[in-house]
């Protein structure tokens, strides 16, 4: 930043690549100038999204979800659990959230990434308090058993708005989740029933079924640059343009969670009601996609 | 429609505020700040010479580290401790120092609710007790939804379970100018109505969280009164000779 002028003689001589790797915020600069970003999105807008349901069949419920080239895979597994005592006719949600070397040259083996252990717990957050799940429907036999359902969300491919892909992909293997069928066997232990013809015992519930969603929390993140709001960032954007906004809304228009974790740019109201209004459309379109991802299954 | 608290308090009263500056003599910077039962201790040491790894050398570096009152370290403590950081990142100079690490500590002495905004405060404290040079500092506040739609502020632990949605706030704290055209601002509001950090919990309507902004903002402007009051008297008080 010292040297204006060498830099603006440079920038006609200079290679863009070369440009963009040297000076990339003078880079994001031009460019948002004239509105638009260097993939040629306007500001506003969101990456191309796609949900594809039941990518790892040994799951209950999985779901691989890519905006951009941002890609995560949630797998759900099913377990009998005792309830807990002041929770008796309740089931139980793990969510973990992983980020193995594979996503990002920064994520070394043995160093886990400083991201992953805030977002499982954003995630975690999120799913229990959106009340999307009710927590009554995982409870097999009241006091005795009930369901602990682990999901866990692994990021392949991590290029920027990490945690709204991470929620689509865990709002996607809720919906394709099957809760397997289990009979109650002499002993009183519930185990799994295979074929529904030769158990002897009463299955304790009659089919594999779906779990009743309630409203389902979709999530947009946005970076604050001077005056500047720029939807769904990329990697690249998110380290060069520290401040971002992540608003979660469901789909009765509740706010479930306005995340701004600091940054060197200050929200204002206006800043707010406008990251807000990115992210009402936003939601509709988020969850057109889950409910096309999820017809197509059922034709299946 | 007045909600019932506990302990009292109407719903836009805070707790008693407690702080004290210079605590620890190891330390670099120390500060205590404490509201109602909840207690934290933040201790700054810095700066330090060098960056970590992947930290960008041309800038000054914060880490920070939080010790709960017991258990062990987990997903919780990291989340804070991201927030703090990058809340402290926004409010430091960090071209001043630059390849230099400051490490802020926080341990928490007693949690009863609003333990975020009582850290962030006291980690401001000690900030300024250890002369980090600071653009301006950070005034933190806890604000609740009540099913009602009632915004209450400063809640205990009890009453942030019991209620509907709670919201972290984190503005500049005010500025009293001495120049004629008044304090600086952005985008025409003054630069107290912007917002650090905001986390918020459980599902309240977009209302009601603009409600909670406006809220919020009342109370920082209180916080900011008392934590002007708090430095000046220390600033006073200490002597020159150390």
């Amino acid at each position: 930043m010292g040297l204006p002028n060498a830099s603006a003689d440079l920038s006609t001589e200079v290679e863009v690549d070369a440009f963009r790797r040297l000076f990339p915020l003078r880079f994001f600069e031009k460019h948002l100038l004239e509105s638009i970003r260097p993939d040629a999105r306007p500001l506003g807008r969101a990456r191309d999204t796609t949900i594809a349901l039941g990518a790892v069949a040994s799951a209950n419920g999985s779901a691989l979800a890519k905006i951009g080239s941002t890609t995560m895979l949630a797998a759900i597994k099913m377990e009998v659990m005792t309830p807990s005592m002041e929770t008796p006719d309740e089931g139980c949600i793990a969510i973990d959230f992983h980020m193995p070397p594979i996503c990002s040259p920064i994520v070394r083996p043995g160093r886990p990434a400083e991201a992953a252990p805030v977002v499982a717990k954003q995630l975690s957050d999120t799913i229990l308090s959106s009340g999307m799940i009710n927590l009554k429907e995982l409870s097999l036999v009241s006091g005795k058993a009930a369901w602990m359902a682990y999901l866990d969300i692994y990021c392949l491919d991590a290029d920027g708005a990490l945690y709204d892909a991470a929620l689509l992909a865990a709002v996607a293997a809720f919906s394709h989740l099957e809760i397997p069928v289990v009979s109650l066997n002499d002993d009183g232990k519930i185990v799994l029933s295979e074929e529904q013809g030769l158990s002897d015992n009463d299955p304790v519930n009659k089919e594999k079924r779906k779990v009743n969603l309630g409203s389902i929390p979709f999530s947009l993140t946005c970076i604050l640059h001077k005056n500047y709001i720029l939807a769904d960032p990329t990697a690249e954007e998110e380290s060069i343009m520290e401040t971002s906004v992540t608003v979660v809304l469901d789909t009765s228009s509740q706010l479930i969670s306005l995340y701004k974790p600091g940054g060197a740019v200050l929200a204002y109201t206006s800043a707010i009601q406008d990251c807000i209004a990115l992210t009402r459309p936003r939601v509709k379109e988020l969850q057109k996609i889950l409910e096309e991802a999820v017809s197509g299954m059922e034709v299946d | 429609m007045e909600v019932d608290r506990e302990d009292g308090r109407s719903q836009n009263q805070l707790r008693p505020l407690a702080c004290s500056r210079n605590n620890l003599h190891r330390a670099h910077g120390s500060a205590s700040w404490s509201q109602g039962d909840t207690k934290v201790l933040a201790a700054v040491y810095g700066p330090k010479a060098g960056t970590k790894k992947n930290e960008n050398p041309e800038k000054a570096c914060i880490e920070v580290i939080w010790k709960p009152k017991t258990g062990q370290i987990g997903k919780l403590e990291k989340e804070y401790e991201m927030i703090l950081k990058r809340t402290l990142q926004s409010i430091c100079i960090l071209t001043v120092n630059p390849n230099t690490t400051t490490s802020v500590i926080i341990q928490v002495a007693n949690d009863d609710g609003a333990l975020l905004p009582s850290a962030i405060n006291a980690a401001c404290m000690a900030l300024v007790d250890a002369g980090i040079p600071t653009r301006h500092l950070a005034v933190s506040i806890c604000c609740c939804v009540a099913r009602s739609g009632l915004v209450v502020l400063d809640p205990t632990k009890l009453e942030e379970q019991k209620m509907k949605a709670f919201a972290y706030l984190v503005f500049p704290n005010s500025v009293h100018s001495v120049l004629p055209e008044g304090s600086p601002s952005g985008q025409g509001e003054p630069i107290q109505n912007g917002i650090i950090t905001s986390v918020t919990h459980g599902i309240m309507s977009v209302d009601d969280y603009f409600y909670c902004l406006e809220r919020g903002r009342a109370a920082s402007t209180k916080l900011s009164d008392f934590l002007r009051k708090n430095l000046q008297q220390q600033s006073t008080d200490s002597s020159k000779a150390g």
